[in-house]
């Protein structure tokens, strides 16, 4: 037990660094401080213009009325962002949007870390189930959303027909408002609940097993030393694995849009599990109005950054100090 | 792309401010328009959605023509197709040099007939308007008389129905027999009532289905001659939508979204009886009824209301090719009765051109499917009797699809007809603006 302990890199600043990273003598060292940046500077090239470049031009855009045909026909203004908070549609498409969230993100946390442990225990062939939680993640979204429209079919449906065979109500998926969450909420989750697993894995497997050990003589039981062990040293994981959904969840559009049975992104007849992704392709493409639609974008991006800050809060709060 | 197409003050700030990204978006644009040029040879592209069957005889004009060489975009489905097209139009380039534009989006073309080359200008010669049906030459002009699309195919309509249920509710079965009952919507809806009450299923498939039908056979569609929305202007248009509603409320609605995966299982489970039937339909059917139905379904020669069309394309130029003038004879050689008979037998698209609906490959078609039907002959005579084509004002594809399509499947979930109706009032004023 001793020799693994001691085998595992302790300080890094202790190890001197290797070659290359060191400046060789002889060399000015000015060239060395220029060079990495160009470096990385193509990145930041395809970055400022795919990344920075469409924001602030989404930016501009949504300061005009500006039709995807005609172009820019008149400046507005602030008046997009003012027409968008007296805008019910937009305010039910981010009611939609929050709905769903709670609905992915809570239930793929708690799953994750109970698959994360089942993982972590010994198995035959770990390398296969880990495979395996992270095979639907793997598929093409297009493809998990044909299988489930037909699965939420409201007449014809497989579920429908396993509830019926059951003697239960079938569910109309689409025309119930909270039906059609469930159901969007399902896909997501079915496809990112063993992704978010393997990464609570990693964090299970990095906790220092003496830990457990230290803990097991002292007469602590497994459920003990999961709360008092395992969950604190996740912390950091768990506030990464819940940021990256809701960001992910405050931009979902395929799900909804594949669930829709109508042409179009009007999330159902009534806009029912229309999410302000969907709202917003349709501004720009139904509706043919890039203003507006930019308007959303950038609303929507501040929600974004707005989640963004709360996690950097949070994650300093809650990690600090077990760093 | 669009930076440099558009003239707009952010051009100017932006380019001053950062010509770096501009040199690169220059080095870009010309990287892209800068292919095919060397030594005469002509590239075009040509794009299209789902089948065309234009695979064999791009391959022949490319060695009938040497020196041209095609390049072919195929997208699966045409909405996304249409989306990107329109985005590429505004934006001034991407699009290919003969584009397909869907009957559906006709009217946004229209509505920007400048982004289009005029092809009764710059097209062969040799090309004239007679080579169509009269209707569908007419519906790919705009209002100041250009032509902004060459037609390749149709859908014109007729009923499908379901003989063996028709039968078993005491209805006729022939073909002949029920062609009277499908003569008007009154006798269209009556029927339906008595069908309903006797077989207990369903009449129609959706309300939105039967709705365009009837939308359709209007002289103008959502919106006026003077691109004024009608909906609220126009009566007829409620009083279709009174019509539909109140027959969808009496159940003659299976309630079922064309297309929808729940649409597709009731075909096979015979969820309904009768089914707006344009040419292409009959493959939906067969693909979706499946072998097991085969013989239960028929089509009538009639169709409500008179005649109507749903479907069909042209083939386009957008001024922003390079090569418009072999662009357009690429178009008018692949719209030529002899090719697009050749897309028929390929694909079943039916041809528009006058020469080939009398053509007896055309005319012996039967199906026996549909009980043996002689389905050329009989579409090619629906085809003879759609009217005029309804003026359709820019963003009328759009009213209907995202806007009517959605308001009439909330009332089949439940909504009130008045409900339902508001809903659409209000959606088409935000495609109008």
């Amino acid at each position: 037990m001793n020799t693994r302990t001691t085998a595992r890199p302790s300080c890094p600043d202790t190890v001197p660094l290797p070659g290359p990273l060191a400046v060789p003598a002889g060399r000015r060292p000015v060239k060395s401080t220029v060079e990495p940046y160009l470096l990385i500077a193509p990145f930041f090239l395809v970055f400022a213009l795919v990344g920075v470049f469409p924001l602030l031009y989404s930016g501009f855009v949504s300061l005009y009325d500006w039709d995807l045909l005609d172009g820019p026909t008149r400046f507005v203004g602030l008046g997009n962002y003012a027409a968008l908070l007296s805008d019910a549609q937009f305010g039910r498409a981010l009611a939609n949007t929050l709905s769903i969230l709670a609905m992915t993100t809570v239930p793929q946390v708690v799953i994750a870390v109970l698959l994360a442990a089942l993982l972590d225990t010994r198995l035959r062939a770990p390398t296969a189930w880990r495979v395996g939680v992270l095979l639907p993640c793997a598929m093409g979204v297009a493809a998990v959303g044909v299988v489930f429209a037909n699965l939420f079919g409201p007449t014809f449906g497989f579920v429908n027909a396993v509830l019926q065979h059951l003697g239960l109500t079938p569910v109309d998926w689409q025309s119930n408002r909270f039906a059609s969450h469930l159901a969007i909420a399902t896909m997501v989750n079915w496809r990112w609940t063993g992704y978010n697993a393997l990464i609570v894995l990693a964090a299970l497997q990095a906790i220092p097993r003496e830990l457990h050990e230290a803990a097991t003589v002292d007469g602590a039981g497994p459920v003990r030393r999961f709360t008092a062990i395992t969950l604190p040293l996740l912390r950091p994981t768990l506030v990464f694995v819940v940021v990256t959904s809701t960001i992910g969840g405050l931009q979902l559009f395929t799900e909804p849009k594949l669930l829709d049975p109508l042409p179009g992104t009007n999330g159902g007849a009534t806009h029912q599990f229309q999410t302000a992704n969907l709202y917003l392709y349709q501004s720009a493409f139904d509706n043919q109005s890039l203003g507006y639609a930019s308007a959303i974008a950038c609303t929507l991006t501040l929600l974004v950054a707005l989640v963004a800050v709360a996690n950097h809060v949070l994650t300093r709060h809650l990690a600090g100090p077990t760093r | 792309m669009r930076l440099l197409s558009r003239k707009t003050l952010f051009h100017k700030v932006f380019s001053k401010a950062f010509p770096v990204v501009s040199a690169l978006a220059l080095l870009a644009a010309s990287a892209a328009c800068g292919t095919g040029e060397a030594a005469g040879r002509v590239e075009l592209s040509i794009s299209t959605f789902t089948e065309f069957g234009y695979e064999d005889l791009l391959a022949e004009y490319e060695s009938t023509h040497p020196g041209v060489r095609v390049r072919h975009e195929r997208t699966g489905q045409g909405g996304p197709y249409h989306q990107r097209l329109f985005t590429r139009l505004g934006a001034g380039s991407g699009a290919a040099d003969v584009v397909a534009v869907e009957e559906g989006y006709l009217a946004d073309a229209l509505a920007r007939s400048d982004l289009f080359q005029d092809l009764a200008e710059i097209g062969p010669p040799d090309v004239r308007p007679d080579r169509w049906l009269d209707w569908k030459y007419a519906a790919g002009r705009d209002k100041a008389g250009r032509v902004v699309g060459y037609g390749t195919d149709v859908g014109p309509l007729a009923m499908c129905y379901r003989r063996d249920l028709f039968e078993a509710a005491g209805l006729p079965g022939d073909p002949e027999r029920v062609a009277p009952l499908f003569a008007t919507w009154e006798s269209y809806f009556a029927t339906g009532d008595a069908f309903v009450a006797r077989a207990g299923r369903a009449w129609f498939d959706s309300d939105s289905q039967i709705f365009n039908a009837m939308h359709n056979q209007l002289p103008s569609g959502y919106l006026t001659t003077g691109d004024a929305l009608a909906i609220e202007s126009d009566p007829a248009i409620r009083r279709n939508w009174d019509l539909v509603t109140a027959a969808g409320g009496r159940g003659q609605s299976a309630r079922l979204t064309a297309f929808s995966a729940d649409w597709n299982a009731g075909f096979a489970a015979g969820a309904f009886a009768t089914k707006t039937c344009p040419s292409w339909m009959l493959g939906v059917i067969k693909a979706q009824a499946g072998p097991a139905n085969a013989g239960r379904w028929a089509v009538a020669d009639a169709f409500p209301g008179g005649g109507g069309n749903w479907g069909g394309s042209y083939l386009a130029v957008p001024k922003q090719s390079a090569h418009p003038r072999e662009a357009a004879a690429l178009a008018a050689w692949l719209t030529a009765p002899e090719q697009q008979i050749r897309a028929f037998a390929k694909t079943g698209n039916f041809p528009s051109q006058r020469a080939a609906l009398t053509a007896p490959e055309l005319l012996g078609t039967t199906d026996p499917y549909f009980g043996g039907a002689h389905t050329g002959a009989l579409f090619a005579g629906r085809a003879q009797k759609v009217g005029e084509p309804q003026y359709k004002g820019p963003g009328d594809g759009r009213i209907q699809e995202n806007v009517i399509a959605p308001a009439l499947r909330a009332v089949e979930e439940g909504a009130s007809p008045d409900e339902g109706w508001r809903q659409a009032v209000e959606g088409a004023k935000k495609i109008t603006r």
